[in-house]
C-alpha cells in the first residue's frame, strides 16, 4: 500500500511539472531546457524558511510560487531578447546557475543540501498524496482556463507564428511573460511537496537531467494539450516501476523515445492534431508544422 | 605565477576550441544545435583507448578515432539531421538530446561505468621548466594537435572548393543548391571533419587527465554550446576566440578569485550576462 502511494506522489509531481513545462513550451512555443531548476527553487524556498526560520509547511507554498515565478519572469525576460535555439541554452544555462548556486553556496547547505525535512503532524503520506494530486489537478485547470481565454489564443498565435501574431495585434512579450512566470510559479508550488516528500533536498537532484526528463514527458505526451502532458507523465513516470529493467536503462529508452518521436511523430502521442482524422484540413500546431 | 595560469588557460582553451569549432561548423550548415557532438567527443575518448592499448601508438590512436568519430558524425547527419531539416528548431534539438543521453547510456553498456585509465602503468613524465613555468609533455602535445588541426580547419574552410562550399551553404542553402553546389555531400562533410575534431579533443582530453568514463561529456556539452553562443552560433573564427577566452577565465577567475562558483558554471554566468547585452553573441558578424 505505501508502495503505491510513493509511487502516486512521484506521478502526481511528474503531472505538475509536465503540465507546467507544457504551458511554457507547448502553448507559448518558448524552449526551455532548464524545467527542474523552478522545482528546486520551490523546494529549496521550502527547506530554507522551514529549518531556518521555522515557517510552516503551509505558508511555504506561496513563498514557493512566488520565487520561483520571479526566476521565470527573469528568464521569460531574457526570452523577449533572445529566441529558439539562442533561448534553448539560456535556459538550460539557468539551470545550471542555479543548481551550481545551491550547491556551492554554504547559506544553501552546500554539497550537502538540507535535510530533515518533515511535513507538519497530521500530514503522513496519503494526506501528501492528497495534496500531490491536488496541485496536479490545479496545474489542469490552470491550463485548461488558459488554453480558452484570451492569454492561450495569443500564446498559440504566438508559437505558431510570431511575427504573424505581433502584426495581428497580439503583445508578444506580455504574453510571453505570463507563460513563463505561470509555468515556472506552479513547477516551483511542487517544490514543498517534493522537499517533504524525500526529506531532504539537493541542488544536482534539480540539474539537466531531471529537466530533460520533464521535456521527454512533455513531447512523448504530445506538446500543446493537458491530455498529453498527463499521458507523458503518467506513461513514463509508470515505465520503469512497472518493468524495473528500464531504470537500469533509462536514458538509453529516454532518448532512444525522443529520437523516435522526432522522427516519426514530432506532435506526441497525443499532441495537437492527434485527435482530428486524418485528410481533414485543421489548425496547425507550432511543433506539428514537422510533420509530413 | 600568472605565466602559468596563461599556459593552462590556453591549453583549456585549446581544447574547448578544437570541440566547439565543430560544434559551430555543424549548425552553420545545418542551422541545428549538435548536441550530440559531445557525444562523438566522448566516442573519441573510448576508441582512442581503444587504439591506443592495442597498438600502444599514439598518433594511430589519434587517426583511428578521428576517422571513425568522422564516420559516426556523418552518420548522425544523415540518419538523424537530414530528414528533419525544416521542422521548426525545437523539434532536431529535442532529437539530438536524445541522441547524446542514448549515446552515454551506450558507453555505459558497452564499456562499463567505471573509469577507465588512458596511459595504464605509464606515469606523466616529469614536466619541462622555462623561466617558472611547468609545462607537461602532454599539454605540448595538446597544444601542437589542436593549433595543427585548427590550421587545417582554417585552410580547408577558407582555401579549398569543399570550404567555399560550406561558406555557401551556410549563407543561403536554396541558392547554393541553385548554383550546383552538392548541398548534401558537403553538409555531411562538413559534419564529418567538425565530428573528426572532437573525437581528436576526446583522445587527448582522455591522454592528459589519464580517464575515459561514460558521462565525460555531460560538462563539455553544455560549456561548448555557451561557447557557440558566445562566439556568435555558426562563426568559427568567434568561436575559437570564445573558447580561449573562456579556457582563460576559468583559469585566472579559479586561481585569483577562488571558488566564487564552480568552474563549469563560469561559462553559462559569462554567456548569459553576454547574451543579454547582445542577444546575438559576442563575435557575431554584423547582418546576421
Amino acid at each position: 500500500m505505501y508502495y503505491y502511494v510513493v509511487v502516486g506522489i512521484a506521478l502526481a509531481l511528474y503531472v505538475t511539472l509536465t503540465l507546467s513545462l507544457n504551458i511554457i513550451t507547448g502553448y507559448g512555443g518558448q524552449p526551455t531546457l532548464g524545467h527542474a531548476a523552478f522545482l528546486g527553487v520551490g523546494a529549496y524556498t521550502a527547506a530554507m524558511l522551514m529549518t531556518r526560520a521555522g515557517v510552516s509547511w503551509w505558508l511555504t507554498f506561496p513563498a514557493a510560487f512566488l520565487t520561483a515565478a520571479l526566476l521565470g519572469l527573469v528568464v521569460g525576460g531574457a526570452s523577449l531578447r533572445v529566441r529558439e535555439d539562442f533561448l534553448a541554452i539560456t535556459t538550460m544555462g539557468v539551470g545550471f546557475v542555479v543548481v551550481a548556486v545551491f550547491q556551492y553556496t554554504p547559506w544553501f547547505g552546500g554539497v550537502m543540501g538540507i535535510g530533515g525535512l518533515v511535513p507538519p503532524p497530521g500530514v503522513d503520506k496519503v494526506a501528501l498524496l492528497l495534496i500531490a494530486t491536488g496541485l496536479a489537478a490545479f496545474t489542469a485547470l490552470v491550463s485548461w482556463w488558459l488554453e480558452r481565454s484570451w492569454a492561450g489564443i495569443a500564446l498559440r498565435a504566438l508559437r505558431d507564428d510570431e511575427a504573424a501574431a505581433e502584426a495581428m495585434g497580439a503583445d508578444t512579450r506580455r504574453f510571453k511573460l505570463l507563460a513563463f512566470v505561470i509555468g515556472t510559479g506552479l513547477a516551483g508550488l511542487a517544490g514543498p511537496i517534493y522537499a517533504v516528500h524525500l526529506g531532504f533536498v539537493s541542488g544536482p537532484d534539480f540539474g539537466f537531467h531531471f529537466s530533460i526528463t520533464l521535456l521527454t514527458m512533455a513531447v512523448f505526451g504530445g506538446l500543446g494539450t493537458i491530455r498529453g502532458a498527463v499521458a507523458g507523465a503518467v506513461i513514463l513516470g509508470l515505465a520503469p516501476e512497472v518493468f524495473r529493467f528500464i531504470s537500469d536503462y533509462r536514458n538509453l529508452v529516454y532518448g532512444g523515445l525522443l529520437i523516435l518521436m522526432m522522427l516519426i511523430r514530432p506532435t506526441g502521442l497525443l499532441g495537437v492534431t492527434s485527435l482530428r482524422l486524418p485528410g481533414l484540413p485543421g489548425r496547425k500546431g507550432g511543433i506539428s508544422r514537422a510533420a509530413p | 605565477m600568472l605565466l602559468q595560469q596563461l599556459v593552462n588557460g590556453v591549453v583549456a582553451g585549446g581544447l574547448y576550441a578544437l570541440v566547439a569549432l565543430g560544434l559551430t561548423m555543424v549548425y552553420g550548415v545545418l542551422r541545428i544545435l549538435h548536441v550530440a557532438h559531445a557525444g562523438i567527443y566522448t566516442l573519441g575518448a573510448y576508441l582512442g583507448l581503444v587504439f591506443y592499448s592495442a597498438s600502444h601508438n599514439f598518433p594511430l590512436a589519434l587517426l583511428g578515432a578521428m576517422a571513425l568519430g568522422a564516420l559516426a558524425g556523418y552518420l548522425i547527419q544523415r540518419l538523424l539531421y537530414q530528414p528533419l531539416l525544416g521542422a521548426p528548431p525545437l523539434v532536431p534539438l529535442i532529437a539530438s538530446i536524445g541522441l547524446f543521453i542514448l549515446l552515454g547510456d551506450t558507453y555505459r553498456l558497452v564499456f562499463g561505468a567505471q573509469t577507465l585509465a588512458f596511459r595504464a602503468g605509464v606515469a606523466e613524465p616529469e614536466p619541462y621548466r622555462l623561466a617558472g613555468v611547468a609545462i607537461t609533455g602532454t599539454q605540448v602535445l595538446i597544444l601542437a594537435v589542436a593549433a595543427a588541426l585548427l590550421a587545417v580547419t582554417w585552410l580547408v574552410v577558407n582555401r579549398t572548393r569543399i570550404g567555399l562550399a560550406w561558406r555557401a551553404v551556410a549563407t543561403d542553402l536554396e541558392i547554393a543548391r541553385a548554383m550546383g553546389v552538392d548541398a548534401a555531400r558537403a553538409v555531411g562533410l562538413n559534419v564529418a571533419l567538425g565530428s573528426a575534431l572532437a573525437a581528436a579533443a576526446g583522445v587527448l582530453v582522455a591522454y592528459h587527465y589519464n580517464e575515459v568514463f561514460p558521462a565525460m561529456g555531460d560538462v563539455p556539452a553544455y560549456k561548448m554550446l555557451a561557447i557557440v553562443v558566445l562566439g556568435g552560433l555558426g562563426n568559427p573564427v568567434g568561436t575559437v576566440a570564445a573558447s580561449l577566452f573562456l579556457g582563460l577565465a576559468e583559469t585566472l577567475v579559479v586561481a585569483y578569485a577562488g571558488y566564487l562558483l564552480p568552474r563549469d558554471a563560469i561559462a553559462f554566468v559569462a554567456l548569459i550576462g553576454a547574451l543579454m547585452l547582445r542577444p546575438q553573441g559576442l563575435f557575431a558578424r554584423r547582418g546576421t
